[in-house]
Order: structure tokens, then sequence, then C-alpha cells
């Protein structure tokens, strides 16, 4: 922290202090404060909680630093000569009383947290942060102080509001004290009223509870009118985001199903090659952004994902190119023993990997951009899913631009519709099979750099995808990219849309007896294949 | 041949077998080292060579070598079942320490019962269950299951009033969560404050049910998720919650099947204050569990290897099984058996496990926080060790039944209503 921030946290607390009225006069605020220690020395949960509650009150010229130590867990207890150390991040050790250096102690005894000792730190530290000069951190505090409403913070909150420019800490400081009001026993109507105002423009869950929480303790009609008239608003826009909520799951999934299936749509269609080992596939491209991961510079590792598309590319399709020299060549003709080998490669590779990697799961580092979430409106949007849908539409187009405008779409494409007659036109038909192989393998990779992002890095993570992808490829119809995304987006939906109603589990059934009788009436999928391909 | 004839044939034949029994003591090991169960079965294979050869430095038992038989069940659980019998049978092996899941402990037990062999079964597991041939060294619903819930129930634990119960679609979760609805609702939990919920196996799109917790876990009432998910759906399910932004302080995570080795793939630093209830926890602070852990890194030669709650039920396991067959004198099965029950040995936290009659252990409860290092934080303890229960007294097709094998009742499931053995 540097000292600027320092100064500011320890005038707001000079504010609080002000504020809460424990203007103390010296030997009392010692006093004080040796108490609030003596509360760390218990090493019991609820009396590190009183002593937060008492080192705020107290005010002490570090308690910023305290407080933060505590949360970081480097505040110590020397029970030898009963004092307490907090250590900065650096690793210097001060005494938390007379704030002097100090050397050589053993003995500490870490202060112990749990979650209501890092609640109870959260409502100290919002209350003393809501007059930072940084307006984020304004609006971070609010939102503490709306999760951990604390009545004494009113006077703060109120001091704050009345000189706040700034719009969106102005919004979040205004929920923060309707919240405080909905804590309060005995808050005055005009009160009430602005809290449900601000409750209601907030519209969540939260909001709502705090809605209902005042309206009990008011007789008033007019309150009860306006909290009823607010929930009724609240559950109208929670129900119409929940269901725009549900759709971008339904997307979100849909863009895992696609990327997974969409290699396999050029494997299995063009050649027909029941590829057991593309789930395998799909894992080797989740274990090369690990590897590559390990290779990349420190400062570079924030793009090591980025890095790795293109390596999981390569590797995946080198993996698919030998599998497909080896042995699946030998077995064009032999649907049901394609299965069989590509199966037995596809434990082959796992067990390898096992071999290699060891059998517990790889940690894959999220980078910033990959991690936590952001709203519109009421959607709450996860950034690691949003660039995996990003990628997955990338990943159609490019695909779908290969197919329609290279050569080496064209022969696939000639060979997919009539194999016999493409090679009479001076098509190598092998080099063809090897490049989709190749191409599906690769694509495959990628799905796995996408994967390593939302599941586990582990042997088995191409198991959990190759029955969906089948399941995309059959019912969009083989042979069609059309057909795979447009398989995947219904399968998806479907899925995110049953989960909420019936549970994962009966979704999952019901999806799969949709699927069989689906397949039962259009065998060949949603898409089905035209030409005199379809009828050999 | 005459009778004079079969008689020398039959006691050469049993000096043969005397003197192939005289080499060493095979002790078989039944752990799935390729498929989906080797993540977490491959470890406990490790430990129990660590083991075997510490006991052979000391000298061995009975003054014989140990001699590891090692098999791979492959994670199928028909194959547990011949594999099982290949050790009993072909090789002979004296006891077997092995299995993971419910379903695969199921499918050797018949094999046991016919053989009359031992078992060693190493992980907590949903209970209703106490059979002569098991010896269960891994904790019951109410070693670990129920110490959580009135953790999460108590004010230090956040003075919970609202349950997601959350759980994979297998036996365990089911079980336990019947136990845990029954308990809550004993202790005044209305039933629309429980959620229930149930996803597949190695389910991986979590972001549907996470929002439904977020929603139920608003209602104004502090609200906790006790997870019983297993292993591989975990990773997918703890990235949601930290990209959704569920922070232990709003609705805190108690898991039953996350341990130190679960979070091997995980950055826990939004995870931290998530809770997972177990018997042992790498991090406790305790002379046996350091030495444990040095012999255990020396032994992989991986500095950093974690060691877990199953570990140290193999390590309490075979310390039992050795200290019994010092104590019969013998291999034989009958008294060995008979011999485990009232057996005690230290545990790795400071404390020791007893051998109780329905063949289950003594075990202290802890509750462990997430840390940002991947470690766990010992929050809150049991006071002394807790007797296991085989059956649960609050499901209803249990609560009469007792186990005891000790004679003279010698019955797993004494039915205490009608008096009978055999429910």
């Amino acid at each position: 922290m540097d000292n600027s921030i320092l100064l500011r946290t320890r005038r707001a607390l000079a504010v609080l202090i002000a504020l809460f009225g424990f203007i103390l006069p010296s030997a009392a605020f010692a006093d004080a404060l040796d108490d609030a220690f003596s509360k760390l020395f218990a090493n019991q949960f609820s009396q590190t909680e009183q002593a937060i509650v008492d080192i705020t009150a107290a005010s002490p010229p570090r308690g910023a630093e305290i407080l933060d130590a505590l949360g970081d867990g480097r505040l110590y207890i020397d029970p030898l000569n009963k004092r307490v150390i907090y250590l900065t991040p650096a690793g210097d050790a001060f005494d938390a009383k007379t704030g002097a250096k100090v050397d050589g102690v053993d003995g500490l005894k870490k202060v112990r947290v749990n979650n209501g000792v890092r609640n109870a730190l959260e409502a100290a530290v919002g209350a003393l942060s809501v007059g930072a000069a940084d307006p984020q951190k304004r609006i971070h505090a609010a939102q503490d102080l709306f999760n951990n409403p604390n009545p004494k913070a009113l006077a703060v909150v109120d001091a704050q509001l009345a000189k706040e420019k700034d719009e969106s800490a102005k919004l979040a400081l205004e929920q923060a004290r309707a919240a405080i009001v909905a804590s309060t026993p005995d808050a005055s109507a005009a009160d009430a009223t602005r809290a449900i105002a601000a409750l209601a423009q907030r519209g969540d869950e939260a909001a709502k509870n705090d809605i209902n929480a005042i309206a009990v303790k008011y007789k008033d009609p007019a309150i009860a009118g306006a909290a009823k008239s607010a929930i009724a608003a609240i559950d109208r826009s929670l129900f119409a985001w929940g269901l725009a909520q549900n759709g971008w799951y339904g997307l979100s999934a849909a863009s895992v199903l696609l990327l997974a299936a969409i290699g396999l749509a050029i494997t299995f269609g063009v050649m027909g090659v029941i590829n057991m080992a593309h789930g395998e596939m799909v894992m080797l491209g989740a274990y090369a952004t690990y590897v590559v991961q390990m290779f990349v510079p420190a400062s570079m590792a924030d793009w090591s994902v980025v890095l790795a598309l293109p390596v999981a590319f390569l590797v995946s399709g080198a993996a698919g190119v030998v599998l497909e020299r080896t042995v699946i060549r030998y077995l064009y003709t032999r649907p049901l023993e394609t299965l069989l080998a590509t199966w037995g490669v596809s434990l082959i590779l796992q067990q390898v990997v096992r071999t290699v990697f060891g059998a517990s799961n790889r940690q894959v580092y999220s980078p910033p951009f990959l991690s936590g979430a952001f709203h519109v409106g009421g959607l709450e949007i996860t950034q690691n899913r949003l660039w995996i849908i990003l990628l997955s539409g990338a990943v159609f187009a490019m695909l779908l631009f290969v197919l329609r405008a290279t050569s080496f779409g064209l022969q696939m494409r000639a060979v997919t519709q009539n194999r016999r007659m493409a090679a009479a036109m001076g098509i190598s038909t092998t080099r063809v099979d090897m490049l989709a192989f190749a191409l599906g393998s690769g694509v495959a990779g990628i799905a796995g750099v996408a994967l390593s992002q939302i599941d586990n890095v582990s042997p088995n993570l191409g198991q959990g995808y190759i029955i969906d992808s089948f399941m995309v490829v059959v019912f969009g119809g083989v042979g069609n990219l059309w057909g795979a995304a447009l398989g995947a987006l219904t399968l998806g939906l479907a899925n995110k849309i049953l989960e909420p109603i019936i549970g994962a589990v009966q979704g999952q059934i019901v999806l799969l007896v949709f699927i069989i009788l689906f397949i039962q009436k259009r065998p060949r999928g949603l898409f089905a294949q035209k030409g005199r391909a379809v009828e050999q | 041949m005459g009778a004079a004839g079969a008689l020398a044939f039959g006691a050469a034949a049993l000096s043969t077998v005397a003197a192939r029994a005289e080499d060493t003591i095979k002790v078989g090991i039944l752990h799935s080292l390729s498929g989906t169960m080797a993540i977490s079965e491959t470890t406990l294979k490790d430990v129990m060579l660590m083991l075997i050869d510490q006991q052979n430095k000391k000298g061995g038992l009975l003054g014989k070598k140990l001699e590891p038989v090692v098999v791979d069940p492959a994670s199928n659980w028909p194959l547990f079942a011949e594999k099982a019998k290949e050790l009993i049978v072909k090789d002979k092996v004296a006891a077997v320490f092995g299995c993971w899941t419910s379903v695969s402990r199921k499918s050797v037990l018949p094999v046991f019962k016919e053989y009359d062999s031992i078992l060693f079964y190493p992980v907590q597991y949903e209970g209703e269950e106490s059979e002569r041939n098991v010896f269960y060294t891994g904790a019951a619903p109410n070693q670990q299951a129920i110490p959580a819930v009135d953790y999460l129930m108590s004010a230090d634990g956040g003075s919970v009033k609202r349950w997601v119960l959350e759980g994979t679609d297998y036996v365990y979760p089911r079980t336990t969560n019947k136990i845990l609805e029954a308990y809550l609702k004993a202790k005044g939990v209305a039933p629309e404050d429980i959620m229930v919920n149930y996803t597949p196996f190695g389910f991986s799109d979590w972001q549907t049910e996470v929002t439904k917790i977020k929603a139920f876990g608003s209602a104004g009432k502090k609200t906790a998720v006790v997870s019983t998910i297993n292993g591989d759906a975990n990773v997918p399910f703890y990235k949601e919650l930290g990209n959704q932004g569920i922070k232990a302080t709003n609705i805190p995570v108690v898991a039953f099947s996350v341990g130190e080795e679960e979070l091997a793939g995980l950055d826990t630093k939004p995870l931290v204050g998530h809770l997972a209830a177990w018997n042992y926890f790498e991090s406790i602070d305790a002379p046996a569990n350091k030495k444990f852990i040095d012999e255990w890194h020396a032994f992989t030669k991986k500095p950093k290897r974690t060691t877990n709650d199953p570990m140290e039920a193999a390590y309490i396991g075979f310390n039992m099984w050795v200290k019994a067959v010092e104590k019969a004198g013998t291999i034989n099965q009958d008294k060995v058996i008979d011999a485990m029950i009232g057996v005690s040995v230290p545990n790795l936290t400071g404390g020791y496990a007893t051998m109780m009659g329905n063949h289950h252990i003594t075990k202290p409860v802890y509750i462990g926080e997430i840390q940002g290092n991947g470690q766990f934080n010992v929050v809150w303890q049991t006071p002394g060790t807790i007797v296991a229960d085989a059956w649960s007294p609050y499901l209803p097709g249990s609560k009469d039944l007792f186990a005891d094998w000790r004679k003279p009742l010698s019955c797993g499931n004494f039915n205490v209503k009608s008096g009978k053995c055999g429910s």
C-alpha cells in the first residue's frame, strides 16, 4: 500500500471515529486497543470477530494495516511477549501496538481466519474505505456494505453521499444505504420509502429480500404498496432476464458441443470413418496447452492460451495423420473394425498420457481475460464462455471458408460426394483422406485448448465429449458443417431449457430419447446428404 | 494307491504349501491403475507399496518378508471381482487392500465372502453395510457428513439456515443426502429450505446449476452447499463458482469428496474459504504426519506430491492388519478377523484409531478451509474421535439395525426390533 492511500485510509478512520462518537483520550485509546488485542489471544473465531469491531472502534494509527494483515493471514500473536505482530507483504515484522519494527521473533502463532472473520473484516473495511479517493474503491466498499449491512455505518454513508460526485458510486452508496436501512429496526418512514426506491432500481434477488425486510416493519399502507409494486416489478424483470440467461447458457453449451464435434463432422462426414479416438485428439490439445504454458516465459503467461491454439492444432493434426496412415487407411472398407481399432487407439492414447503426465489433473492457467464475469443488465456473462463462443464461431467460419473457397476444399467435397469419380478426375483420394483427417483432428486440438479453460485437463477429458460429438454429427446430418452447427445449437439449447425444469440427469435422458426417435424418423439427420454417394 | 500312499501324498503336498508359505507373506493391492479411477487409486497403490517396504525394512511380519501383489482392475467393476478372485485363489494373498468406489466394493464382496478372505477398504462411503470380511477404515456418514452440517449450523460456521445438497447421481451421494435430509429435518429445517440436486457423472457445464444455487441462496437466509460431487466434475464446478463470483463468505460450499489431490488441477485463489470435511488433512501439524509426509516424498521421489485422507485410511488399515496378525500369531483369516476388533494404532493426526465391533474405526473429524496454495487450513475439529455408525439412525430402513462381529452376536445387520440377525 503506498503512503497516499494509507493517509487517506487514516483520514477515513478519523472521520469514522468522529461519526461513531468514539473520541477517546489517548490513554483510554491504548487500553481499548490492548483490550481488542487480548481477544486475539483467545484463538477463537468469535473473539477475533469482536476484536475486529473493537479495533475499528479504537481506530489506532495502523488500523488499516492490521486489518489488512489479518485478512491476508499476516497477523500473528506472540504468546511469549504478549504482543501482536503483523508482517508487511514484503515480510518485515512490526509490533501492531507501537508500530516498532521487530527482529528475530520465535514462536509466533498466526491469527486464524474463517468465513465469519472475513465477513466481519469486509464490513469493517467497507465502512473504512467508503470515503476513499478512488471511485472504484468507494463502489467496492459500498458493495461490501450492501452485503454486510451495519447500522453503525449509516452516518459514514450519508456523509459520503452528501458530497459524492461520481454517478455509479452514488448509485452503489444509495443501495448500500437501503440495505442498512433494511437491517435497522427503527428507520424512519422517509428512509424506508427512499430505500425501496433504490432497491427497486437494483432489482435483484438480494434487493427483493431487503424490500421484504422493510415491508414487514411498517404498517403504513403507502410503504406496503410501494414495496408490493417494487417486488412485482423485480419479479417480472428477473423472469425475463432469467430466460435470457438461459438462452445464453444454451448458446454457450452449443458452442462447446460444436467445437468438439466439428472436427468429427469432417472425418466422419468425408470419409465415413467412425473415429472413437476423436475425444483423445481433444485431450491432446488440452495437454498441448499445458505444455505450452510450461515453456512460455512468465511475462507472456497471459498469452500462453493464445499461443497454444496453433500448437494444439499441429500436435493433434500430426497425431491424426499418424493414426490415419498407420491404422485407419487399412480399414476404410470395414467400418466395424475401424470402430474397434480406433477405440483401442483411444485407450492407448489415454494410458500414454497417463504414464507421461501422471493420472492427476494438470492445472492450466486462466489469464484475467478468461476469468470472472461481467453484467449486461441482468445478464451475467462469464468471460471464458464468451471467448469460447467467439472461438467456436471463428473455427466454424474458417472451416466453411476452407471447404468452400480453397481447392483442397473442393477436392474434399468431390471425394465426399463420389469417391471413385473424384479419383477418375485425377484427385489423389488417399492424400485428401489424410489431409482431411489431419484437419479434423487439428480442429479437435483447438477444442482441447478451449476445454482446458472449463474442464479437467486429465487423460479422461476426451471421453466426456465423444458421445455428445457423435450425437451432434448424426443429428445434424453426416458430412454437413451447417448440419453440425444447427445440431449443436439445438442440442445445447434443448439441454439448457430442460435442465432448470426437470434437472440435469432427467434432461439428458429426455434428450437421448428424443434423438433416438428423431433418427428413426430421419435416419440421415437434419440435413440429409443427397447424391449418388448416398445410395452406395 | 493305498491309504498310506494317499497320506504320504497329502503330507508332501502340505509340506510344499508350507515351504512356499514360509518364504513370504503376500499382500494383495487391488486399485485401478488405468481408466477413470486411476486419478485417485494410483496414489493408494503407491502408498501401500511404501508401507510394505517400510514394514520389510523393520523385519517384515512374523519373521517373513511381505510381498506386494499389484493387479489393475482398470476402473471396470466386474473386473474388480475377477482380479480379487485371482489374488485370493492364485496368489493366495493374506489380505487385500483395495477398492475406491462403492460399486467396486459391492462387486468384490461375494468373492471375499466365498473364499473367506479379508478386504481393507480405505475410502469414506455411504455406510449401510457391515461385512465380516471387510474392514472399513474410511469415514461413515456420521464421521464426515453429519459433523460438517453441525459445524455449518453452529455460530462459528455461519449459522446456516438454508441448504443445497448437490451431488453426482450415484449411490454415495444419494444415500448421504438421504441421511442429511432426514437429519436436517430432525433439526427443524423446513423442507422448502432444502434443495437436493443431482448431476450426471463427469458433468462439466455447471452454468445453470450454479445460477440455481445463487438464486436459492439469495432468499435472505444464510445458505450453504453440501457437495457430494464426484472427482472429475469438481474442477469445472469450482471454476464456475469462481467465475460467477460466489464467494465463501456469501455461500460456503462444504465438500466430502474434494481433497488435496482434487485441488491440484485448480487455481484455488478464488475459492479461499470454501470447506471440506475429512478425517485428515495434509496441513495438520502433528509429528506423525510430518514423518509420514517426509517418507512419502522420499519414497515417490516427488517433493511436492500431496497426501490425502484415503492415504491415511490406508496407513491405518495396514498398521491394524500388521498388529492383528502379530496378535493372532498367524495369517489365518478367521483368527486375524477375530483379532482385528479392538486393535488400536496411531493415526496421522496425533490420536489413535481403534477397530470397533462393526468393523469400522474411530476417527476425529476436521473441517478445513481451502487456502490460496491448494492446501486446507483446519477451522474446526471434533473434541475427540467419533465411533462410526455402520447403520444410520436417520434412515427408516436402517435405524433398527446394529452390527457387532464379536461373539456371541457375530452379526452385521442385527435387527433390534425383531431380535434376529439378517434384518
